[in-house]
This record gives structure tokens, sequence and C-alpha cells, in this order.
């Protein structure tokens, strides 16, 4: 379900972004990469704020900017909802007449209801008042997500929202973009060059380096390419959408049900059917070829190798698929089905996969050694 | 005391004035807006062009606009045939002579108003469906408010101060286009010290009021800009 296709190229001289992607119309699309990787440009391509000589751009059907046809809707005129690395509230108008702002401006007004419900998710509603210059940080960027939500738009974008932010007001918003993400039923496409927000955040991952998309795809499927840096990082990992599948409370454990079977995590304060996020560094992966039978780890499932690649410092990168389980994936219902097949990253020895005589294609059992939960 | 022609002159000063700032904010906020946001190469001459009042003699402005509004020069034949026959020696041309001489006093405040303001306001703004028509009125005005009044209050004030361009566009016709300046300096040709007193201590409390306004109430520091 592809709604948004970007095709954008530029070139100033000595920086030059070359891009064609088809992104899907739902869920929150990282576009990740370092800094002058042109993730931001991109963003503003979409957004209009700059224009590329050379661009086709539709999203949901309309088409924004086609340079053949001498297409280019200037920003004001594209229904999307935008929020800056500084927030950039206007210093001269209280929080509420900022929300107003683009409300105000809108024709099909969907009403206060939204933005009432919008601003308890976020929890400003006792801001409304103030000035922005009297706001926190994090207060200021919660007030600017809701500014953007507040016009219903059609594609929300977000330019590194966090990056201003200190460790402590980070972990006070990210909780609200979850659940944001829970909520929203409009494309996001977020701009960070953090690990721990695509980690948390993303559905789709787009790696962008020196102007060009590396690779683009669903996200433990991208994290586990082999031909993209990421895969050679030593904090590597790919994260799974999993749901609370039982409680064993007897053993303080929790299994939870992901598209390739069941994992069993530290118990999990969460009922049945909560959709969770689970993180499988590479590192914490080992690989056996027949089913162990006795051994300490709990998580071991079945998975057959996809690609193989030298890592760093004499380690070798797998690359594994675990096969998709009908019952499983029902279980953990929709969110999984753009996922496909559960890709799995696992760092071992070189010495290790030599003596094994891993190969592509072979059946193989993957123990994981541990889990992290990332909500 | 002041005299009955000495209030007509200042009257008519600020009448000069007045008229003056109505049209340098309407010239000057649209100008340096410009000048604010542009790359284009003429930048530059345009800058220099606006600016070119603060270090030119005052003589010798008046003296090419005396040249120009002429019978025979080129916005004398405009005017002429326009039926509004020609400019120097009247009201309309010493206000028009005093947009000319006090523009850089309008325009480098809001230039600079403008591009404190910054590219972020401007782009939040587009982000929320506000067109640039809309955003200059919502966004940037507001923003700008300490600029535009210190734009304003200097224009004023230094058209109230002219001497040099008036007495060459404008000579020295009672109740047309004698200024204040002019009259103290009438006074003191014909040894009217006293006289000549009374009307310059208006001016000089009146030029000291201004500059107070501006450093305290708007907190602004207009010759950190640069003025003359």
């Amino acid at each position: 379900m592809t709604t948004i296709q970007a095709r954008f190229q530029l070139d100033y001289g000595d920086f030059k972004l070359d891009v064609d992607l088809k992104l899907p119309g739902t869920g929150i699309t990282v576009l990740f990469g370092h800094s002058g990787s042109g993730k931001t440009t991109l963003l503003r391509c979409i957004a209009g704020l700059q224009q590329a000589p050379l661009g086709f751009l539709e999203i949901n059907g309309h088409i924004w900017q086609d340079s053949e046809r001498n297409l280019f809707l200037p920003t004001y005129k594209r229904p999307l909802g935008y929020v800056f690395q500084e927030a950039n509230l206007f210093p001269h108008l209280t929080v509420r007449e900022n929300l107003h702002y683009g409300l105000k401006r809108i024709k099909h007004n969907s009403g206060t209801v939204k933005l009432e419900q919008t601003l308890e998710l976020l929890g400003i509603s006792h801001l409304l008042e103030r000035m922005p210059g009297h706001l926190s940080g994090g207060e200021r960027q919660r007030v600017a997500i809701a500014r953007a939500l507040a016009l219903n738009p059609e594609v929300l974008l977000m330019d590194e929202p966090l990056a201003s932010l200190d460790f402590k007001r980070k972990q006070e918003i990210l909780p609200f973009l979850s659940r944001l993400h829970q909520q929203l039923d409009i494309p996001v496409l977020y701009v960070t060059h953090s690990q721990q927000e695509v980690a948390q955040l993303a559905d789709t991952l787009v790696i962008m380096e020196d102007g060009r998309a590396l690779a683009s795809g669903p996200l433990s499927e991208t994290q586990s390419r082999l031909d993209v840096p990421l895969a050679q990082d030593r904090e590597a990992a790919t994260v799974w959408q999993a749901a609370v599948a039982e409680h064993e409370a007897d053993y303080h454990l929790t299994r939870v049900a992901f598209a390739g079977g069941s994992l069993s995590l530290p118990a999990v304060d969460a009922e049945v059917g909560t959709p969770l996020r689970v993180q499988i560094y590479a590192r914490d992966v080992s690989i056996a070829l027949e089913a162990p039978t006795a051994t300490s780890i709990l998580n071991v499932l079945p998975a057959t190798i996809t690609g193989i690649a030298d890592g760093r410092d004499g380690q070798s990168v797998v690359q594994l698929r675990l096969p998709r389980m009908a019952e499983a994936s029902q279980s953990v219902g929709n969110r999984c089905d753009q996922v496909g097949d559960q890709a799995l990253l696992a760092h071992i020895t070189r010495k290790s996969a030599l003596l094994l005589g891993l190969q592509i294609g072979m059946a193989v059992y993957v123990q994981i050694k541990g889990t992290s939960l990332l909500n | 005391m002041l005299s009955a022609s000495d209030i007509a002159t200042l009257w008519l000063t600020f009448k000069v004035a007045g008229y003056a700032t109505l049209l340098m904010m309407l010239l000057g906020t649209p100008l340096a807006w410009w000048l604010a946001r542009t790359t284009s190469r003429w930048k530059g001459v345009c800058n220099a062009l606006v600016a070119l009042p603060l270090v030119l003699p005052p003589t010798v402005l008046g003296f090419y606009l005396l040249v120009m509004m002429g019978p025979n020069g080129a916005i004398g034949r405009l005017t002429t045939e326009l039926g509004l026959g020609t400019l120097p020696f009247t009201f309309p041309g010493l206000v028009v002579a005093s947009v000319l001489y006090s523009l850089p006093f309008v325009v480098q405040p809001l230039q600079t108003a403008f591009a404190t303001i910054g590219e972020h306001p401007l782009e939040a703004a587009a982000t929320l469906r506000a067109s640039p028509f809309d955003t200059f009125f919502s966004v940037v005005v507001p923003l700008a408010k300490p600029g535009f009044m210190t734009a304003a209050i200097l224009g004023f004030a230094h058209t109230v101060g002219e001497f040099g361009v008036v007495l060459m566009v404008g000579g020295n016709i009672p109740d047309k286009t004698r200024v204040v300046s002019v009259q103290i300096y009438n006074h003191v040709e014909a040894l009217e010290y006293s006289e000549a007193h009374w009307l310059a201590g208006c001016l000089l409390l009146f030029s000291f009021s201004v500059l107070l306004v501006l450093y305290t109430a708007l907190k602004t520091h207009p010759v950190a800009h640069p003025l003359k």
C-alpha cells in the first residue's frame, strides 16, 4: 500500500540530493542518517520549504510537485503538519493562539474536539494561556506537535523533534510519540539520527547517506540489510513488533507473540493483547545447527540464513529470517501485516561461522540471550 | 515667547514630517522587506543608494532635487505633464525631498528588524496554511513592532530637524515652506537671539524626548544602526 511517492534531485555543488522513494501511507517512516546525509533536505522538499529543480511528489493520490509539468504547490497550500527541530512557536502568541493559528486558516475545520483530544494526549491542556517563552523545551515541543496535528493533516512531517532536548526531556516526549503512533491514522515522516528513536518509533526505515536513500523498507528488514553500515554497528539490532500473549506468573515471565512465533520476556506489566516492541541486539543472538536440547536459554527459534557478511574485528554478520506463523501473526493483529517475514541479525565470531560451515539457505536455530522492551 | 509666525513654522514642520513619515513607512516597508530577504546582486547597490543621504551633504541632495524637479528636469517635466506644475518651493516638493532625505532612518531599522525575525517563523506560518501576505501581517508585523516604532519615530524626528535640503528645494516662503530650522536661521541672521532660543529650545526638547522614548520605552539602540 504505497501512498507516498517522492522523487527529488537537487544539486548545491557540495551537496546533492537524489532520491526515489515509495513509502507506505500508514505508520511512522523514519528517515535515518548522519548530519549532512540529506534527510532534512528531503523532508523540506516534501514540505515545499525547499524546491528541488527536478521533483515529483504524490501524497494520497494528490500531486504536490511535478517539475515536468511545472507544478509546485507552495507549502501553505499543502495539507501537511510540520514539526521543526526547534519548536518554532510564534513568540508573540499564547499557546492557545499558537494552536489556533493554523485552525483559523483551514476551511474544513474538524472542530475543537479533536484538538482537545490531542491536548489531552500530549498533556498540555494546562498550558494554554502561557507564552511560549515561559515553557520548558519539552513543553514547547509538545505544543508544536499539537499545533501541527490540530490541522488534521494528511501527512505529519517531523524534523528531529527531540534533537534539541536533553535526555530527560526526550524520555518525557517519547512515550507521547509512541502513543500518538498508536492513535494516528496518517503517515508520519520522522527525521532523526538517533538509533534509539528508530527502535522506538519506526515502522518503516529509510537510511540516508550522501543525499541518497541507501535502503528503505519495513524496520527489521532494513535494519538487517547487510549492505548497510548499520548492520556492522556494535549496537546493531532488530526490532520486532509483538503483543502480550500470556503471563507466566510463577516464573515471573511474559510470553509475547510476533509474526515468527513467540518469545519469553521478563514479566511485563501489561494486559494480554497490548502491542509492544522488542529489541534484539545482534550480539545477543547465537546460532546452533540443531535444536539445542540442553540449554538455559529460553528463546530458541528456527530460522533460515539469508545472508552472511564480514563484520568488524573478526566477526561475521549473519542475516536470518524467521518463517511467518499464521497462528502467531493473527494474535499480533494487523500491525504485523506490513512487516512480512521476521528478519533477525546475529553477530558471531568468524571462527564459529567457519566451524559451523554456515551458508546461505541453511536451516538453523537461533538462541536469543537477551531482549529489551522498548515501550 | 513664541510668536504667531514661529508657531506657524512649528505647525508646518510637523505637517511636513507627518506626511513624509506616512509616505516613508509605505515605501520603506516593502523596500526594507526586499532588502532584508533578497539575494539579488543588486542588493548592495540598493543598500548604498538608500543610505546615501546619511553621508551626502544635504545641499548636494537638495541641489540635485532642485534640478530634477525644476521645469527642465525629468521629474519636473513629468509633473508638468500631469498638470501638477513644478515641485520646488511648494509644500509637496518639501515632502518629496524629505522622504528621500530621511528614508534611510526608516529603512534601516525596519531592515534590521526583518532580518532579525529570520526564516523560521515564516516557515512555521507557511506550514500552518498562511499565505506569504497573511504571514506578513500576522507574524512579521507583530514581531517587528519595535522596528516599526523606531522607524516611524526616527523618520519623523529626522525630518523635523532637516535644514539644508529644505533651503535648497523649499526656500523660505512663510506658511508654505518655512520650517522651524529655517526660521531659527532667520532669527539668528536678524540677531533675534531670544526668539532663536525659544525655537531652538523647543527642538532640543523634542529631539531629546524622542531619543529618550527610543532608549527607554522601546529599548532600541538607534545609533547601533549605521546611522549618521
